[in-house]
């Protein structure tokens, strides 16, 4: 198991365009950490410099203490899985397998059974003498994974991998790759674009906005506690309630919209001062009128399968909610309806970090 | 719009009736009179006979003489395409790796040779390569050479020559091939610990291989029946295919032999195409699929 740190990592183009801007992070060995952002965000690039294909304008990449910023990629350790799986078109199944295995001028026989314990870890046993063409997306990404798996890297480098395939596939894709990941204890960085992805996946995410990174914890962390609007919009939906700070006790804001009021935690807040809040659909409960923190009107109500959503008209404005379904009857559109939140559900994040 | 197309009312065939005319009345039509000359008898006194015979293939099939005619043709059509995957695959990769602006820029200049006349580009050469041309007074000067060294009227001037006008098929063929080849690849192979020659000859090379031998197909077709090049650069020294069947026509004025021989050569060239284009199609079927 091996650890990766990175520090101050910069990027910058002979154009003057900064594609990152001194990134630090620490992937603990065994970690499997994401970074998440936008196309642009320079997560690509990230990893890009952390594999060894572009040089790093400045900062450092430490792998167990060795620093490997400037060594050449075949001199790394890493295996990368890319997005086109990048697999070698002349060559079977098998010859992919064995490429980095040769490289490392391994024996005959301990090729021939690494090569195939990593198909039969990604479950392509069989499929030796094909060649990538005749293979399908999902499998054709199996052989992408088990050619760095067979050379057993020092850290696996995923670059969006799951994004050539399709909905289904990437749902067992994400579940496969985390279990096989745990049980070798492979330290991973993953790259994606794809919050649910990243949280499903990750032990930590690092979530990238603009070269930097905007936040980093773990996924439950950073979906419930952002410390900034654009991860918390990055990550799921969000309600935004805009109003005026009445009063303040403690960190307690009363804040007024319109002729309603609600409370939340506010730090550093003044009387007075304009205030968003925040809150995720799935923290809106749906109650009796009689007794719950705002009244409402059903707007919208779409049924989701899983789930059921409702768009409330509220003196707050225009709430999005959430519920479970559990087959019993629901409000339907037109109903007076209450919404319930708990103490803590009202968020209030102090800036904007980001292209929000 | 496409369904008044595939329907047709007839119209489709009055349309392509030139270019139909075209093909049949200058390829086909000459192509097959070539063939049946080549079965006529040939009279020193009387010129050609429409009477039927082999002999004229056996004529050139039994003579040592034309078997070293087509042996040098096919050397040096091979030594050409030789030389243009040598010079062509390195100049190509460097032009990958240029920027767009500059990729432009030299398009340009390697095709350069396409775009002049070929008579104005062999007398440019032939300027280039007399006794007292510009390559021989550089190499004096430079004292690389004692005496000027004989290229015009040589298989080497011909081969320079033929060279210059062949590389740009070539580069053209490779460079279709190599936008196909995933860029990302070479990554893959570099990250598996293959350094940048293996990566090169494992990985990046079979994939160019298609290109490099259509490329190659195409160099040596055109080599084996250039006639101008090797008629203005190697002039009488050099006998070739071609100028044998050009003498043929016009000197000995024995055309059933010159058809013979043209008929032969075309034989030749498509035995070249037809089992290369096996070889490529066996080989590399599963790499472009």
């Amino acid at each position: 198991m091996s650890k990766l740190s990175i520090h101050g990592l910069s990027k910058t183009y002979s154009d003057g365009f900064q594609a990152v801007r001194k990134v630090d992070l620490e992937v603990q060995a065994g970690e499997f950490l994401s970074l998440l952002g936008s196309s642009g965000c320079g997560k690509t690039t990230t990893l890009q410099m952390v594999a060894g294909f572009i040089p790093p304008t400045t900062g450092a990449v430490v792998l167990d203490g060795r620093d490997i910023t400037h060594a050449a990629p075949e001199k790394r350790d890493m295996g990368v899985v890319f997005q086109s799986y990048a697999l070698f078109p002349h060559m079977t199944v098998a010859q992919n397998v064995r490429f980095g295995l040769e490289m490392r001028k391994m024996k005959r026989p301990q090729v021939d059974d690494r090569m195939a314990e990593s198909l039969s870890m990604v479950r392509l046993s069989g499929l030796e003498n094909r060649y990538p063409s005749e293979l399908s997306g999902g499998q054709r990404q199996r052989v992408a994974i088990a050619r760095v798996l067979a050379i057993r890297p020092r850290v696996l480098l995923l670059d969006e991998p799951m994004s050539n395939l399709d909905a289904k596939l990437r749902g067992e894709m994400h579940v496969e790759l985390r279990a096989l990941q745990r049980r070798l204890g492979i330290t991973t960085v993953l790259v994606t674009h794809d919050q649910a992805e990243a949280m499903m996946m990750s032990d930590r995410i690092a979530v990238m906005a603009n070269g930097g990174i905007a936040e980093l914890g773990t996924p439950q962390n950073i979906y419930d506690h952002p410390t900034s609007e654009f991860a918390l919009k990055f990550l799921g939906q969000a309600n935004v309630i805009t109003g005026e700070i009445a009063s303040m006790q403690d960190e307690i804001a009363a804040v007024r919209i319109g002729s309603a009021s609600v409370t939340a935690k506010v730090a550093g807040g003044q009387i007075g001062r304009q205030t968003k809040l925040f809150v995720r659909p799935e923290r809106l409960r749906l109650t009796p009128a009689d007794n719950c923190n705002v009244k409402g009107t059903v707007l919208t109500r779409l049924f989701l399968g899983g789930l059921w959503f409702y768009e409330i008209e509220t003196e707050l404005g225009k709430l999005r909610s959430t519920a479970a379904n559990f087959g019993t009857a629901q409000p339907n559109e037109g109903e007076a309806v209450g919404i319930s939140w708990s103490d803590g559900d009202l968020q209030f994040v102090a800036s904007e970090v980001g292209n929000g | 719009m496409a369904e008044k197309v595939t329907r047709g009312n007839g119209s489709q065939w009055l349309l392509s009736l030139p270019a139909l005319a075209m093909f049949l009345g200058l390829l086909i039509v000459p192509l097959a009179l070539t063939a049946i000359l080549s079965f006529n008898v040939f009279d020193a006194v009387r010129g050609s006979q429409s009477n039927f015979t082999f002999g004229n293939y056996i004529d050139v099939l039994s003579d040592g003489y034309y078997y070293e005619l087509f042996l040098r043709t096919a050397g040096m059509s091979l030594g050409v395409t030789v030389i243009c995957v040598v010079l062509g695959l390195p100049e190509t990769l460097f032009l990958s790796r240029m920027r767009s602006v500059w990729q432009g820029t030299f398009f340009v200049v390697i095709l350069g040779p396409l775009l002049i006349s070929v008579v104005v580009r062999t007398l440019g050469w032939s300027i280039l390569l007399g006794r007292d041309g510009v390559i021989n007074n550089v190499l004096i000067s430079l004292k690389l050479a004692q005496r000027p060294v004989q290229l015009m009227f040589t298989m080497t001037g011909v081969v320079i020559v033929l060279t210059h006008v062949m590389l740009p098929f070539m580069i053209i063929a490779i460079w279709s091939t190599l936008q196909k080849v995933d860029a990302q690849v070479a990554h893959a192979a570099r990250s598996l610990g293959a350094g940048p020659w293996t990566t090169f000859r494992r990985v990046i090379l079979p994939q160019l291989l298609p290109g490099i031998l259509s490329g190659s197909i195409i160099v040596f077709t055109l080599s084996a029946s250039a006639f101008a090049t090797p008629a203005l650069i190697g002039g009488r020294r050099v006998k070739l295919v071609t100028t044998a069947i050009y003498d043929e026509f016009l000197s000995s004025l024995n055309w059933p032999l010159g058809a013979a021989i043209a008929v032969l050569l075309l034989l030749g060239i498509a035995f070249v195409v037809v089992g290369s284009n096996r070889l490529i199609e066996r080989r590399f079927k599963q790499v472009f699929a």
